[in-house]
Order: C-alpha cells, then structure tokens, then sequence
C-alpha cells in the first residue's frame, strides 16, 4: 500500500469514527478506488457485474462522454449491500475524498436503516454475478441474437413488477398470481380517471389469506420462496381481479415461453425489485447524504484552503439546475429545513419511514416552495408555460410524479381474452395520458414475451381505447365497439 | 480504529464490458444504418458534396421503449431563479423528432428525450455498403500494354555507382574497422578507405498495375429529367468509389447518346439535357471502338453502364443486341439500368433478356431509394 492509499485509508477510518459518533448507523464499507472508465461502466450498469445488454452500453457512452467532455463528473457510486461497496473516481483530491466519503457513509446509514430498504439482499453483488453468468450460458446456449431478443422484450416492462409487497421486514410471500378469466358481466373494478390504485382487487390487500398460510414456513431468504413453493400456492381471492406483477405473470403463465426465457424474465425482475427502492428514495436519499457529508465536514479539522475548496464542491453538488429538479438539491433543502425544527433523533425516524413520495407530501412546506422558486408548467400549443405556483399544487404535482416511480401504473385484467389467449392489460389511468408510440412499441414487445396477442385498455384525451398488438401489427379501437378497428 | 472500513485498491485496465455493450449499441445502430441505406445513399447531401458532408438520421429504433406518460401532456414542475408566475414562457417546443410521439424537448434540461440522432459519415456508410458489394469476375493478370518497371532498391553491395553509396552503412563498416583495429587514439577522425564503401543496388521489377476503366453511358434525348439524372449519378458515384477500392487506377469515361454518341465532360454529362430520339445502338457502337481504340481488354477491366428510360427507336433493337453482346464479350460486366416512372418494362429490356450472360446485369428503378438495390444487383 502506497502512502496516498494509507492516507486515505486512515481518513476513511477517521471520518467513520466521527461519522457514528453523530448518530450515523453504517454497514461495513469497502471503498474501492476506481479508474473512471470503470466508474462510469458501474454507473451505467448499477453494479461492478451485470449481464450483458446494448442499452448499458449506450448508457455508458452517454455518461462517459459527459465525463470525457467535463460537463459531468460522478465522484462516488454507493452498492446497496453488506460490506457495502463504496467505488471512489481515480484522482479526486483528498478534500474531495474527504467530502465523499462522509457522502458514502451516510448513503449506507440510509440503505441500512430505510424501511424500503429492508427486503433488498444484502448480497446482490454475488446474485447479479450470478445471473450475469446464467445469462452468459444462455447466450453460448441459444445464441445471442435470441437472448437479446428476450431482453429487449423484458427491460421493457421491468418497472412493472409488484414492488409494494417487496416492503418491509415481514417474511411472507408475494402474493399469487392466479390465472384469470373474467365474464363480461364481471369486468374489473376500476374505471377510468377514478383509479387510483386503490381499488378493490388490488393485489396488495387481497391475498392476506395466503400470506397467513405461508408465514409458517419461516424462509430464510427474502427471495427464495417465489420460486418454489409459493408460486404454486393457491390464491383464495375470487374477487382478484386485477394483478400487478407483469412479469410475474408472464413468468407464471405465458404460453409460449420456455424455461430459459422464464429464467431471464426472473433474474430481471429480481433485479428490478432490488433497484426499486433505489427509484423511489432519490431526494430522500441524495438529500440525508449531502446534508451529512456537510455536517461532517463540519467536525473535521479543515484548513482553510480546505475549507474553501468543499464550499466550493459543495455548492456545485447542490446547485439548482435550469428548470429541471436536482434531487440533491431539493433533497438537501427540505433535510435543512427539517432540521431546524426537529431533534436529530427525530431525523433519524424520518430517514427510516419516509420515501421521496411521502417526504414530499409531508414536508414540503410553503416556505419552500417560494423559497426555492418552484412552479409547475406544461406545454400550452407549441411554448412550454408556467400554470401554476400555489405551494400546494405544487407539492402535490411533484407527489403525482414520484407515484409509482413515476412509471405508469399498468395492471394484468385476464390471461385468456376473448377465449384465444390473449393478454389483456390495463393501464390505471391517473390523469395522464401514455406516450402512444411507446405504448405501441412496447405492447409489440410484450406480445414477443406471451407469445399471442396482447391489449392494453388506456384513456387518451378523454376516451377509451384499446390498443391490441397481435402479430407484431398494433390495432386500435374505441372501447366499448366490439367490431371494427377504427384505425391500425 | 474500526476494521470493518476498508480502502483498496485493484488493477481495472482489464474491464472492458462498458466498452463491450457500447459495441454491440454501435453494431445495432449500424444495423439501423443498413435498414435504411436505399435512403441514405441517395442523400443530397452526400451526393452533391462529393460526400464531403455527412448526413443526420433519427433513430428511434434504439431508444428503449417502455410503457410511459407523454411528455407533452404531462404537467411537470421545475424551478427557477425568481418567483414564477402563471403565463410566464419558459422556452418554445423546438419541433425535434416531430410528428408522432416527439420526444419532448423545449424547457431545457428535462428528462424523457432519447432521441438517438447519429451522425453517418460519407465514410460509415462507403463502409457499410461496400462490406455487401462484391467485384464479380475481378482479374488481378489484366496489365497496362507496357507494364513499366519500377526500380526496387532491396540489396547492399561493395561495388557501385557513387550516386548511390549508402552512407549509414559505409560509416558504420568504417566505425567498425578502426575499432578492430586498435591503433588509433580515441580522439582521432574518423576516416574512409576505400574498402568502407557500401553501394545501394536495385532490381527491376515489373510494376503490378490493375486498372480499370468505367464508360458511363447516359441516354441524354428529351425525355431523361432531373430525376433521372440525379439516379444515374448517385449510381455513379457510389460505383466509382466501390472500384476504387478494388483497383489502382479507375478512370471514367462519359458518353452520351440521343440518336448519335459523343464524349462529353463529366458536367456536361449530369447537367446538360438535349433532345431527340433515342437509337441505344449508337452508344454501345462508340463504346466498343472506345475499347478497340484505348482500352485493350487484355489490359483492362471494363465497366460499361448505361441509364436509359428505355424509349428507343423499335428499329434499332437488333442492332443495339448484336452490339450489347460485343460488349458483355469484353468486359467485366455491363449494367444497363432503366429509370422507368411507369411499371412498363421497354422493348429494348425485354431485348435485352435474351442475353443469357451473367456478365449482363439488368435492373429497372423506379424510385430513388431503388439505387441501392441496383448496386446489389450490379455488385454481387
């Protein structure tokens, strides 16, 4: 070990000394100290080994050459793990090291503490080396055209995953797909603009009696149980209606997949349920760790070209971008303000309850919203233009945003339509309507996945459609007409 | 001090799958090139610069779909250095990728806008269209008349002219042989003898010239347009720079025809029309004397192509296929191409179909983004 890496290496231990001695509950930490090639390869991929797949590599080339180009910079990249894997950028300066770490330290306290947090694997470096590794296999298999063409196909719907039953410490299942055909008669229970995903049949309140049926069988992984016995465990809802997983669902029922196939719709939804919490707890989370590293830095002895040189990092972490929200930004703000009026212990509360939703909902005051300028604005004919600053329709227009992790929410209705095995999917209109090339682009990519035809009921300027991909050809239709496509 | 905080730090020069997924992103973005190369390579832009510019395409195929809100009908929130009131105007929609979908653009830094727009060079695209071309019945033995020698200075001799003495050498045989010697001080000048002297010497190879030589033949009578034109020089174009590749020397020749043939400049041949009727006879005539005369098959490969709308004098079929024939004999292979604006394939066409050769390469185009597949059609 050279001198620097001593140097930082006594750092590193000191800062974490001074850290806990504030209150900040940490995982072991590794701190590995990375070239930016591999930095931004980490960056673009979430983790130091994933599988193989083209938009990574795009994702790469656009941060690189944003790093190339000095436009942006990533100092650190944190793994949601235990040790946690901390990777610092080759030649960041000591003081900056110094900010970062302090930075690192206070992430880890999060991911360790937040209650969002408290399903994910704490080994998921291992599990993602190892699916990269199926994968791999797959690909000598089948070849990796075919691979690439499920891929595609399953990245497309990774967000749609039942991430709300993946919360909490409870060891209990997920709850069951059943296979569902409906009556017309019977047709699903949420209509239109009123949904709001709490309607009933929603999955998440419906199969409490199948998880009192499985919480006997203590499991020792999270994760483990969804494979075996739980999937075929029988769900006693009759009146589930609408089902959450996709991918799940697909798992589980498309008629046409083979095992393999199966196998990386898995391993992509294991991941995505594992990335989830990282979506969701964005502000909160970059918020708690820049509000601590200044603390922190705090505490140290700096000297004063030191000093100087972190306020100036610092204010360029939290520098309000042009229009768009810097979640470090609006983050540390609302934590400031927080903690002026609270204890630390009751920071610390908040740090473990809270997710970006909530913490805005609760605590985005009016001070703030005029204090930091916030308004809302939309597109009015070809100007993009300001409609609203009132602090509460703001507040509750950044809260639209965050549900859901700002994904659509979409919903399985039946795994047999019209009796020719069909998909059908809803989209749970909330008062946006879908990007209809995407719609269509996806709706073909999912058809790849179940093998025969799939449609999508969606609301677009006020009506109801039906998008239905068979084929690979996307048709349309007024909801309602049974006959006729009114355009293709 | 707390153990459970750990500072490393590993040799990465080995981690290479960002770099390898990236390839794989450029190899798809390639393959949507290819999709869209009967299009491209009929670009202006390309054609007219002398494909000194490179051309912009959209390419939506590798954004990564997924079920998500349209952003133009999204109410967004944002953040501004002074209070913002309704009705302010923060920036105007700035029309990229419109049409359907959009990717939305407009208040600066928003998220949602993937548009991948790829620049393709002149060179990208040369490289992706010739890796499907190939030359049929390429002859690498076709040489000049007089095959030049070209002098090749490969060996080192003790004897010679003075003109070439090696001089690196002869100094280092000199350097050599004072300090075998032994007798002279270190201080002392370094000195040549006779017996330092090192020549250069040659030998007389022949020189391996492949040549190749393009008649372009254009019918210029009243009825061959712009369009026309525009084809037959795009198809031009792209051949040329294709031969070059394969052979050292490419010259081309431009001949038009309405009833009678003449040589004319290259400018003259893409831009000045004439009229008249078409006899085809006249070109394939001028161009076998052309061979007779200046390029002795032997020697050359030949290229012959000729752009018509196929409207020739009915009288002059038979004669036109006795002369194609002569042609097809001597050369590599013909094209003959017809830009046809109605699905009416023309008398000398099916004339011409008599011709059993495979050298003979027919192809009819009826729209621009047709070039491409002639020059599959000519080039396979």
């Amino acid at each position: 070990m050279d001198n620097e890496m001593r140097a930082l290496n006594t750092m590193a231990q000191d800062i974490a000394q001074v850290a806990r001695g504030m209150g900040l509950d940490f995982y072991p930490v590794n701190f590995e100290i990375v070239p930016a090639e591999a930095l931004y390869t980490f960056g673009a991929y979430g983790m130091p080994v994933r599988f193989t797949h083209w938009s990574f590599g795009k994702a790469f080339y656009r941060m690189k050459l944003q790093y190339d180009l000095n436009l942006s910079r990533i100092y650190e990249l944190v793994i949601n793990t235990n040790p946690a894997y901390a990777f610092l950028l080759e030649g960041n300066r000591l003081i900056q090291n110094k900010l970062v770490i302090g930075h690192v330290y206070a992430h880890v306290d999060f991911f360790k503490n937040n209650h969002y947090f408290s399903r994910t694997p704490k080994d998921m470096v291992e599990r993602m080396s190892a699916h990269a590794d199926r994968i791999h296999a797959y690909e000598i298999r089948y070849g990796r055209d075919k691979v690439e063409q499920v891929m595609d196909a399953v990245l497309a719907i990774q967000e749609h995953v039942d991430y709300r039953s993946h919360i909490g410490p409870v060891q209990e299942s997920d709850n069951q797909p059943k296979f569902i055909v409906r009556d017309k008669e019977e047709r699903h229970s949420c209509q239109g603009n009123a949904c709001t995903g709490k309607c009933p049949g929603n999955s998440a309140s419906q199969s409490k009696g199948s998880r009192q049926k499985t919480r006997q069988n203590s499991i020792s992984s999270p994760y483990e149980d969804l494979w075996e016995d739980l999937l075929d465990d029988e769900c006693e809802s009759p009146s589930q209606q609408e089902f959450e997983d996709l991918l799940l669902y697909i798992i589980k029922f498309a008629p046409g997949l083979e095992e393999w196939q199966k196998d990386i719709v898995s391993i992509v939804r294991e991941e995505s349920l594992y990335f989830y919490p990282q979506i969701e707890t964005k502000i909160i989370n970059e918020g708690w760790a820049t509000f601590w590293h200044a603390k922190i830095m705090r505490e140290l002895d700096l000297t004063d070209a030191e000093s100087l040189e972190f306020a100036v990092m610092h204010s360029q972490v939290v520098q309000p971008s042009r229009l768009g929200l810097n979640p470090y930004y609006l983050g540390v703000k609302i934590w400031d303000y927080l903690a002026k009026e609270k204890t630390i212990d009751e920071l610390f509360e908040l740090r473990e309850t809270e997710n970006d939703l909530s913490f805005i909902r609760n605590h985005l005051s009016k001070k703030l919203v005029e204090d930091l300028n916030l308004f809302n604005f939309r597109k009015v004919g070809a100007h993009w233009q300001v409609t609203e600053n009132e602090w509460e329709k703001v507040r509750d227009n950044l809260v639209k945003q965050l549900v859901n992790g700002g994904h659509p929410r979409i919903v399985v209705l039946e795994g047999d339509y019209e009796g020719k095995g069909g998909l059908y999917l809803k989209h749970c209109h909330e008062g946006t309507d879908l990007d209809i090339v995407y719609l269509e682009k996806t709706l073909t990519l999912v058809q790849s996945l179940w093998g025969k035809s799939v449609a999508l009921e969606t609301i677009v300027d006020g009506k109801k459609y039906i998008y239905e991909s068979s084929n690979r050809i996307v048709s349309r239709r007024l909801a309602g007409k049974t006959q006729g496509n009114d355009e293709t | 001090m707390a153990d459970d905080i750990i500072v490393n730090r590993d040799d990465w020069t080995l981690h290479r799958k960002g770099h390898l997924d990236q390839t794989r992103h450029k190899e798809k973005v390639e393959e949507v090139i290819k999709q869209q190369m009967g299009d491209l390579i009929v670009d202006e832009s390309i054609i007219l610069t002398d494909g000194k510019k490179s051309t912009k395409i959209p390419m939506r195929s590798l954004e990564e779909f997924r079920f998500r809100y349209d952003f133009n009908k999204q109410n967004h929130t944002g953040q501004g250095t002074k209070k913002m009131s309704p009705g302010d105007i923060l920036g105007r929609d700035q029309g990229k990728g419109k049409g359907k979908g959009g990717a939305g653009s407009g208040a600066g830094e928003e998220p949602g806008q993937d548009i991948y727009e790829a620049e393709v060079t002149y060179e990208d695209l040369a490289n992706i269209l010739f890796e499907e071309l190939k030359l049929p019945n390429l002859d690498d033995k076709k040489r000049p008349l007089i095959a030049h020698d070209r002098p090749e200075f490969n060996d080192v001799r003790k004897k010679g002219l003075m003109a070439n003495v090696d001089k690196k050498r002869t100094l280092l045989e000199s350097i050599k042989r004072q300090a075998f010697s032994r007798k002279q001080d270190k201080d002392a000048k370094l000195k040549i003898s006779p017996e330092d002297l090192r020549f250069k010497t040659w030998e007389t190879r022949p020189n391996f010239e492949t040549n190749a030589v393009i008649l372009a033949m254009m019918d210029t009578s009243g009825s061959m347009g712009q369009f026309e034109k525009y084809i037959s020089r795009t198809f031009f174009f792209w051949m040329v720079r294709f031969l070059r590749l394969k052979y050292e020397n490419v010259e081309m020749r431009f001949l038009a025809h309405h009833t009678e043939a003449k040589e004319v400049t290259e400018e003259e041949f893409f831009t000045r029309g004439e009229s008249g009727g078409t006899r085809c006879s006249s070109v394939y005539r001028y161009a076998l004397d052309l061979i007779e005369r200046e390029y002795p098959p032997a020697h050359y490969n030949i290229y012959p192509v000729h752009f018509t709308d196929g409207d020739n004098i009915g009288s002059d079929n038979t004669r036109a296929l006795t002369l194609m024939k002569n042609l097809v004999e001597v050369s590599q292979i013909v094209g003959y191409g017809e830009i046809l604006r109605t699905h009416y394939s023309s008398t000398l066409m099916s004339t011409l179909k008599r011709i059993s050769d495979p050298k003979l390469r027919l192809v009819t185009i009826r729209d621009r983004n047709e070039v491409y597949d002639a020059l599959k059609t000519v080039f396979s």
